[in-house]
Parts: C-alpha cells; sequence; structure tokens
C-alpha cells in the first residue's frame, strides 16, 4: 500500500500506481458530471509550496483538494520567508506546526521534497523537484494511455524533446517500464541524459526510428530557463530536425495518440495542427490530471486517516 | 432459503394507486413534485406520476435524485461513491417535494436525500412515500405515506422487484441465510 508520501514513481510499486489509476476513474466520473462536491477530505488542510513557477499542477492540485472538501492554501517561493533566508526544512516546520496534512512541494533541486519529506510530519507529494521527477504528471499519463489502450502491454511510447531537463520524462520512463510499456527516446544528443538506456529507456538514433510504429507520441518542451547556451544552435533548428509535425506522426501507429504535459511551445516541439488534431490528448489530459491527483490525496489521507486512530 | 410474497404485481399496482390518491388528498390537490430515490425510488416516483396523470389529468413534476455524494458513510468507509449528478428541470424552491423510496429501514437514505434536495434549493415542505416500511430506524425520519408496514428483523431481507428492472413486480421477505 502506498506510504505516507509520494516522492517518486522510481520508489513506486507497480500496485501503487495501479490503485491510484483505479481510483481516479470514480473521480473522473464524478468530475465530468460536475460534481465537484465530496466530503473526504473535509477538516484537512492542502498546502501548496511552490519555489518554481506553474500554472496546471499547481492549480490542479488546489482544485482536486477543494473538489474533496479540503481547505488549501499556496505558498510561493518568491513571495515567502523563503526570501529572507529561511531554510526548506524550518519552511516545513513551520508548516507542520500549523498542522497541515498534505504538502505538495516543487522545488528546482531534485531530492527537495525526500528532505522535506524526512522532517514532517504532513504527507508530501513531489509536484516536480529539479530535473529529477514529476510522478503525478506521469501518473495522469498513465492515466491518459490506460484510457486509450486499455493496458500497458506492448504499448510503444515515443518521448521526443529536451529529456535531459525533463522531470517528466523521468518519472515516465519509470513507472512505464514497471507497467510493461516500451519507453523510446530521442532528443539532440546534448539534450539525451547518460544512462537511460541503463534505466531501460531505448534511444532511438533517428527521429523516424523513434516514431515508427509508436502508439503514443509524447512532447516534452524545450527548457530554455535550465540551459546556459550551447546545447543547440536554434529553436528554428530543433524544430525542423527534432519537432513532430504531421508529416512526421505519419509514422506513427494510425492509431496513435500524442500527448505533452504542457506548457507547450507551439512550433517547436510540435507544431500547431498537431497539437489540434483530433487524436492529440493535452486537454484531455488535464482533466486526468485533476482526476488522478483527487485520487492521491484520497488515498493518502485515507492512509492517514488508519494511521491517526492508531495513535 | 424460501421467500415469502408479500405483495404480488396486482397488489403493488393497487398499492400505488392508493398512494397517488392520499398524496392528491394530503396536498389538497395536485401541486407538488416527485422525486424517487435513485434507482427503484425513481422507478416508484415515475409510476406515482402516471397514476395522479390517470385520475386527475395533472402531469405532475418528477425525476430521479441520486444520494451518492451524500451518503453518511463516505468519509468512515472511506470510499469514491457512484454518483450522478442531479439536475432535475424543475425547481424544488417553495414547492411541495414528495420524495420516494422502495424500502424505508433506518432512515439514512431519507436523510442523504433531504441533503440533497436542500442542494436543489429550499423546498416548503418535503413529504416522505415509501412502498413498504420494515421498521429498524436509526435517523428520526416518519414516512406520511406508506404503502405496506411489514415489520422485520435484521436477519430478514426485502426483497423489491419492478418490472423495469426484473421484469416483473413483486415484493417479498427473505431470510438470510444461516451463518457458517
Amino acid at each position: 500500500m502506498l506510504g505516507k508520501d509520494l516522492l517518486g514513481l522510481y520508489d513506486a510499486s507497480v500496485e501503487d500506481i495501479q490503485l491510484i489509476l483505479d481510483t481516479a476513474v470514480g473521480m473522473k466520473k464524478l468530475l465530468t458530471q460536475n460534481l465537484k462536491k465530496l466530503p473526504h477530505l473535509q477538516g484537512r488542510t492542502v498546502t501548496t509550496l511552490f519555489y518554481e513557477n506553474s500554472t496546471r499542477t499547481r492549480c490542479s492540485f488546489e482544485l482536486a483538494a477543494k473538489y474533496l472538501g479540503a481547505g488549501t492554501v499556496n505558498i510561493s517561493a518568491s513571495s515567502s520567508s523563503v526570501q529572507k533566508g529561511e531554510t526548506l526544512i524550518d519552511t516545513g516546520y513551520t508548516l507542520d506546526a500549523m498542522k497541515n496534512d498534505v504538502i505538495v512541494i516543487r522545488h528546482p533541486m531534485g531530492g527537495a521534497p525526500h528532505l522535506l519529506a524526512r522532517h514532517v510530519k504532513a504527507s508530501v507529494v513531489n509536484g516536480g523537484d529539479g530535473m529529477n521527477e514529476h510522478p503525478t504528471q506521469a501518473l495522469l499519463d498513465f492515466y491518459t494511455m490506460r484510457e486509450k489502450f486499455g493496458s500497458f502491454k506492448g504499448l510503444k511510447v515515443a518521448i521526443l524533446g529536451d529529456i535531459k531537463h525533463s522531470r517528466v520524462a523521468k518519472s515516465n520512463l519509470f513507472g512505464l517500464t514497471k507497467l510493461g510499456a516500451e519507453v523510446v527516446m530521442y532528443s539532440p544528443a546534448t539534450l539525451m541524459p547518460q544512462g537511460v538506456e541503463r534505466m531501460g529507456a531505448k534511444v532511438a538514433r533517428s527521429r523516424e526510428e523513434a516514431l515508427a510504429g509508436a502508439n503514443v507520441v509524447m512532447g516534452l518542451r524545450i527548457q530554455l530557463e535550465r540551459m546556459h547556451g550551447g546545447l543547440f544552435p536554434s529553436l528554428a533548428e530543433y524544430a525542423k530536425y527534432y519537432g513532430v509535425g504531421e508529416e512526421q506522426l505519419k509514422l506513427a501507429d494510425k492509431d496513435c495518440i500524442v500527448m505533452h504535459p504542457g506548457p507547450v511551445n507551439r512550433g517547436v516541439e510540435l507544431t500547431s495542427d498537431v497539437i489540434d488534431a483530433d487524436n492529440s490528448e493535452i486537454t484531455e489530459q488535464v482533466l486526468n490530471g485533476v482526476a488522478v491527483r483527487m485520487a492521491l490525496l484520497f488515498l493518502l489521507v485515507k492512509n492517514r486517516q488508519g494511521g491517526e486512530k492508531n495513535e | 432459503m424460501s421467500e415469502h410474497i408479500v405483495l404480488d404485481e396486482a397488489a403493488i399496482a393497487r398499492t400505488l394507486t392508493r398512494l397517488s390518491h392520499e398524496i392528491v388528498e394530503k396536498t389538497k390537490g395536485t401541486d407538488f413534485c416527485l422525486l424517487g430515490i435513485r434507482r427503484r425510488g425513481e422507478l416508484i416516483a415515475r409510476r406515482v406520476q402516471g397514476l395522479v396523470q390517470k385520475f386527475y389529468g395533472v402531469c405532475v413534476p418528477c425525476d430521479g435524485i441520486d444520494i451518492g455524494i451524500y451518503r453518511d458513510d463516505l468519509v468512515s468507509g472511506f470510499f469514491v461513491p457512484d454518483a450522478k449528478l442531479n439536475a432535475p428541470a424543475f425547481s424544488v424552491e417553495g414547492k411541495t417535494v414528495v420524495l420516494c423510496d422502495d424500502v424505508l429501514h433506518t432512515g439514512r437514505s431519507v436523510r442523504a436525500a433531504i441533503e440533497a434536495i436542500f442542494d436543489l434549493g429550499r423546498p416548503a415542505r418535503i413529504m416522505l412515500l415509501v412502498l413498504c416500511d420494515r421498521g429498524g430506524r436509526e435517523m428520526p425520519v416518519s414516512p406520511d405515506f406508506v404503502g405496506k408496514n411489514i415489520p422485520t428483523s435484521r436477519q430478514e431481507f426485502i426483497d423489491v422487484r419492478l418490472r423495469e428492472i426484473e421484469g416483473e413486480d413483486g415484493l417479498g421477505i427473505t431470510a438470510a441465510p444461516e451463518k457458517r
């Protein structure tokens, strides 16, 4: 069973992943009917502690918590005591003292959620840590794939884009290989992290090889903010040789779906035609994200409830 | 395990006819609306609607109401309800609402339904119609219109069959299988 925290999919079991996805099915059923009033987290508090910018992840967590009846508090590092030099652990103690139940943290340094989790009683959810993991994004990707294809066995998932800086790529890789899917990655050599083969990914030598027969085509954003120059000549050149347009998509399976964790740089990793096509699941992913996060918060608090009774 | 039939098809039809007249009598007219607790309560409400139309020529507003997200055991049991959004085509604001269900037992469904109704608006009055009252109340709830009083023990099971679901009408009591 799921533990106190969700820090990454590297350590998550297949059973935990399936449990979250199964629970999310019920949540999505309610959401699609606009039923946004569940009582399970009434009297609980979910705090989002974001040291990096975010629109969808933060909003998604906040709405998921609200739909389950929880109170929510948002902390942005840019407008908090972090600016005065407070350490992450001290911030954690402060939030714990205020009786938070769940802390969702996004941090530019990999491993920050793990550090926080060791020091607080609240459940910690990793909302993205540096270039390490973004487990809830990957879970919503899995949900989207499972909804479309029913299972992960034999599924070919092509991930194209800035893999080196992408925490989404890593969480997807860790989870998908456990679930039995094949993960093929393609990016400029400078944006491909070393050792991904050892973690189960297949590194394609060409865009064509990556896309051939793919069931899922996932584009990733080029994270200019994490690059300090010189990794590829220009965005235009990147788009031409590494981007995915309608022409390239013909190589993939005819029933393939297109995914992107957002935010999208239109015309760079994916062309606008591809983003707005009928087989694009990009907006559906956002809805699934709320359902998956509801499921996750639900399960974490359910676990806590059992623990509190025993205290 | 044998079933004892209490109401057959004709008896259920007679009972619902009587209940339809009772509502009109007690509310002094046909200015009421029917809300049935999904799923069997809704079917009962639809039948009552048909009977009121037949005898009084008035089609009273009628719809089903889903109490999934209002149940009182969601948090203690921590499960995700399978529920539908309540969006009846009519307003309950200031109306007399006749809440319909098949079997009244603990009264917990009725409590949940009252909460669901108040999410739709503020009715002038809520009345309760049940096909069968089997006793065993755990909430201070009492019905206004009762088809049949059947005092039962907790080990017994009331089996309501409706032709929309089971293909036939009938109401029986089954003793629960003995615990091994």
